[in-house]
């Protein structure tokens, strides 16, 4: 077992676990945040990315040793806190409105995937929508959806 | 009837989607109870055979887990869908590569991997079958290649379901049938294959379970909560595997991250798995499949081949036909013998055929078995149909537009089982329309003067086709569907039924449709979660039904609750002394808050309110199960679909460049979310004809994961242009028919259609893989030479019979 400290969702939280264990299982297991999923296991998917220092990974395919010290944000970290109680993220909002999200399961991951695409490219041609997602399996929308959100949330920042 | 309003035929935010876009909604896997152990499950590791023995490894503490086999199964040995040929886990016979033989839990998940690999057994193994030939071959009598043979479940050896359909009251003799094909201009054959496919739900199936005792430590009841589409499916095979009464089976649907069918019949299996493994071990159990397993031991769509056999005239009109499909059924009945019903009344399409035969069969192999899979038969079928359509239009002469032209079914027609064509149909509008968005004729042209010098050659194709809208024949009948909807105590309404979200909107629309009806906002109707102790039976979220359907239900159950509200939405100011149990007119102002007002003082007086809606077969509907005759389905959905291709001659790679995909689907409830439908199952049926291919080896999937079974990613995809036409239905709430399976129907057939446009090679078989078209376009010919004219349609010239007239 091994002791490791990182940043999740913007607080310092300290781990017991064993060192190759999968950052999505400490996720998911140890911090009880469910919203990164598991598709696949071999990180083909998707379905389990996070953001770490920025940027988007699989989380199935990190041992949780590597995330010693890292910035983690996770799709239950995506929400603004204010005042006056939680405000949707742009990119979650425009998922809503959009029909971005159906059966729901690739939506945490696929919104994390397009926090990163609008980071890089604040806004990206439908190109670099299609190729800054093709990490992110969709089995619903076809992705039509999912280009217009990505499209109406770069529009509306 | 519902008038479309402020409510239906918009977009509001889908009932689910701030759990979804939050992380906050909870499936399967995100669920722990106290005390929870884990599952897992020992499979065969042979096609057929029979065991011998089970030993357990002594390295192994076994004393720390809990072990189920068959013998602990406290009632029948049987996973029931429409026969009980399917054991729960197999005692003696082995039929299939994945087949279930003894479960396991712990309450440590980690320890279950060593303890599944220290289960030994031994088998005597038995030569499988894996084809549909060779399955054939054994219903012909060969005996040894009988691996299925259960006649009192309604089959034949190897042979699960057939059916005849037959045109016309009194169709035609052989003899005068063989003339109509003697004397016809052309005759036209030609095979047709497709693979299975995978449904690739993103979430796994998973279940978790628990068992509960009397206090004499009997068992008393059993809870199953999961990710499926049919609750009221899994309380019927639990019944059987514990033998316990339907109240002592309680079903609860989590979140559900896709399904597509594959979570219709499976969830039968790994539920009563889990049930099984709660009870033995006194805790709740959790048994999630990693995607390898899924892929392994789940259901996927029925490989399928279909040979046709038409005479048409010169002119070009079908004449007579004679159909032949088959299904690969995998190891056990499951469903399809109903698949096969749809794809026998699909496989004519929507033309007319002066005669017809179609005969058609699902046959057993020791694969996995195949199960439901969104289009249910009908892929299959019209994969052959429009390809074959495009066939006769080459080898006569005529266009693919103007032989369909020729032929489509129209208004006050007959369908093969006789159905009148009651509702407006307008094939030629539609293809008309369909031709014009995707520019299919300037694009013809350009692809004819462009591809002779281009090693990229361009193509453009089309399907027209139609999907039955609900279940096929009697079905909804036996179904006997009923949906109630409840007010709570803040006098909001809740809608009770047994249909399922998995994505496809169900909440949404069925709240749309109660909203609108009882004029109130959206936001006010709430939905139930479906928990087969609280929810009636509103039947399966399968077959395209729950928008036609469950949403009439919920329409007519509105209307209901609405009329007992009356006389307090009339009178809501009224003196103490009113008669409020006096019948009256629904007022035709009132506002939400009048609404409000009136739910509260009905409460007050009554406690509660509950009104339901069952379903009643429109008197002018008659399907006739014996003659396999009569109106095959309420109505159907009409389309035309139409591909562009691109096949680079250098990497043999095909691509879909841009899909346009017109449909008559009636009144469009929700335009956002049926967007997405289409635009989600032209995606899957993009994947169908282009990427998805199981791989097998001796009746196993080889290629379990997702690094080897691809689907389309954003990348691959073309646009997909949605367009839709409303006429409107009297089934379906405010005119809507269903949507769900129809974009499965077209694509396949519509992009094979256009790579015989881009290559001129007529390809007949699905997954069509870079391989499959490098084998094709670099085959030596049958004469030895090695010259190669890939615009020579090598089968259309081969396989036509033309008769001198």
């Amino acid at each position: 077992m091994t002791t490791i400290t990182l940043t999740v969702n913007g607080r310092s939280t300290t781990v017991t676990a064993p060192p190759m264990k999968r950052l999505l299982d400490v996720l998911r297991e140890d911090l009880r945040l469910t919203g990164a999923k598991e598709g696949c296991g071999e990180g083909e998917c998707g379905s389990c990315s996070v953001l770490i220092d920025g940027e988007l990974v699989n989380s199935c395919l990190v041992p949780v040793l590597q995330a010693e010290g890292a910035q983690i944000t996770t799709i239950e970290g995506v929400a603004h806190l204010t005042a006056q109680g939680e405000k949707l993220d742009s990119i979650q909002q425009c998922f809503l409105e959009k029909g971005g999200a159906q059966c729901g399961i690739c939506t945490p991951g696929m919104i994390l995937a397009t926090q990163h695409l609008l980071d890089k490219y604040p806004h990206p041609t439908l190109e670099q929508i299609q190729e800054g997602l093709a990490g992110n399996l969709c089995r619903c929308t076809g992705y039509m959806r999912i280009f217009d959100a990505v499209q109406q949330a770069a529009k509306t920042g | 009837m519902l008038e479309p309003g402020p409510i239906v035929g918009t977009s509001p935010i889908r009932k689910e989607g701030l759990a979804k876009v939050t992380g906050r909604a909870l499936y399967v896997d995100d669920i722990t109870l106290p005390g929870m152990w884990y599952g897992a499950t020992v499979r065969s590791t042979i096609a057929r055979g029979r065991i011998t023995s089970i030993t357990f490894d002594p390295a192994i503490d076994w004393s720390q887990f809990a072990i189920v086999t068959a013998a602990d199964i406290p009632g029948e040995n049987c996973i029931v869908h429409l026969t009980k040929d399917h054991p729960c886990l197999a005692a003696e016979f082995i039929n299939h590569p994945a087949e279930p033989i003894l479960l396991l839990a712990h309450a440590d998940k980690s320890a279950l991997i060593a303890a599944a690999a220290a289960v030994h057994i031994t088998c005597e193994e038995l030569p499988g079958v894996f084809t549909i030939e060779d399955s054939e071959l054994g219903a012909a009598g060969d005996t040894k290649k009988v691996v299925w043979d259960h006649p009192g479940h309604g089959g034949s050896a190897n042979t699960f379901k057939t059916f005849l359909m037959q045109k016309g009251d009194n169709p035609l003799p052989d003899a005068e049938l063989e003339k109509i094909f003697a004397e016809a201009d052309f005759v036209v054959e030609g095979e047709y294959r497709t693979g299975a496919q995978e449904q690739l739900y993103i979430e796994n199936n998973g279940v978790i379970a628990e068992a509960f005792r009397a206090p004499d430590g009997t068992l008393d009841s059993v809870t199953v909560s999961g990710s499926m589409q049919c609750p009221f499916y899994l309380v019927h095979a639990l019944e059987l595997v514990f033998n316990l009464p339907a109240e002592k089976c309680r079903v609860i649907q989590t979140e559900t991250g896709g399904a597509f069918g594959g979570k219709e019949d499976f969830p039968s299996v790994n539920g009563s798995h889990a049930a099984l493994l709660a009870m033995k071990s006194g805790h709740p159990v959790k048994l999630c499949y990693d995607r390898a397993e899924d892929l392994i031991a789940t259901t996927k769509r029925h490989p399928s081949r279909t040979r046709h056999r038409t005479a048409v005239s010169r002119d070009g009109k079908l004449l007579a036909g004679e159909i032949e499909v088959a299904l690969d059924g995998g190891a056990y009945a499951t469903l399809s013998a109903v698949v096969l019903s749809r794809a026998t009344i699909h496989a004519p399409g929507p033309y007319h055929w002066p005669h017809l035969t179609v005969r058609a069969r699902a046959m057993a192999t020791n694969i996995a078995p195949h199960g439901a899979f969104r289009g249910f038969g009908a892929p299959q079928s019209l994969f052959a149909l429009e390809r074959h359509m495009d066939k006769i239009a080459h080898t006569i002469g005529l266009t693919p537009e103007e032989f369909r032209r020729r032929n489509f079914l129209s208004t006050g027609m007959h369908t093969a089982t006789g159905q009148h064509l009651s509702d407006p149909v307008d094939m030629q509008a539609l293809l008309t329309r369909a031709l014009r968005e995707s520019k299919y004729h300037a694009k013809r042209a350009e692809f004819d003067r462009t591809n002779p010098t281009s090693t990229i050659k361009r193509g453009i194709g089309f399907a027209s086709f139609m999907h039955g809208s609900g279940f096929t024949g009697s079905g909804e009948r036996r179904l006997n569907s009923l949906v109630k909807i409840e007010l709570t105590a803040d006098a909001r309404p809740r809608i009770l039924v047994s249909s399922t979200e998995f994505g496809q909107g169900t909440n949404t629309i069925l709240s749309q449709v109660c909203a609108q009806t009882l004029r109130i906002p959206y936001d006010e109707v709430l939905v139930a979660q479906p928990d087969t102790s609280v929810v009636p039976n509103s039947g399966p979220t399968v077959a395209s039904r729950t928008a036609m359907i469950v949403g009439k239900l919920v329409e007519r159950a509105s209307e209901s609750m609405l009329l007992t509200l009356a006389p307090y939405l009339t009178f809501h100011s009224a003196t103490a002394d009113f008669d409020y149990s006096v019948a009256c007119d629904v007022p035709a102002n009132y506002t939400p808050a009048d609404f409000k007002r009136a739910a509260h003082t009905y409460l007050a007086r009554h406690g509660a309110l509950v009104a339901e809606a069952r379903y009643e077969a429109p008197g002018n509907i008659f399907w006739d199960d014996d003659q396999y005759r009569g109106d095959a389905y309420p109505t159907y959905a009409w389309a035309v679909y139409v591909a562009e291709v691109a096949v680079d001659t250098t990497t043999y790679i095909a691509e879909v460049k841009d899909f346009h995909a017109l449909q008559e689907v009636g009144k469009v409830i929700h335009p956002i979310l049926a967007k997405g439908q289409i635009e989600g199952g032209v995606a899957q049926g993009i994947g169908y004809a282009l990427y998805e291919k199981c791989v097998y080896i001796d009746g196993l999937m080889r290629n379990n994961q997702m690094t080897n079974y691809i689907m389309p990613t954003s990348a691959d995809l073309p646009p997909i242009h949605v367009h839709f036409e409303e006429t409107p239905s009297i089934h379906g709430p405010g005119g809507a028919k269903g949507i769900g399976e129809l974009p499965m129907d077209g694509p396949a057939p519509a992009i094979l259609n256009a790579i015989e446009h881009a290559t001129g090679i007529s390809f007949t078989e699905i997954p069509l893989l870079p391989e499959d078209i490098f084998e094709r376009m670099t085959r030596t010919p049958g004469s030895g030479t090695e010259d190669l004219n890939p615009t020579i349609d090598l089968d259309t010239r081969t396989e036509t019979t033309e008769v001198p007239a």
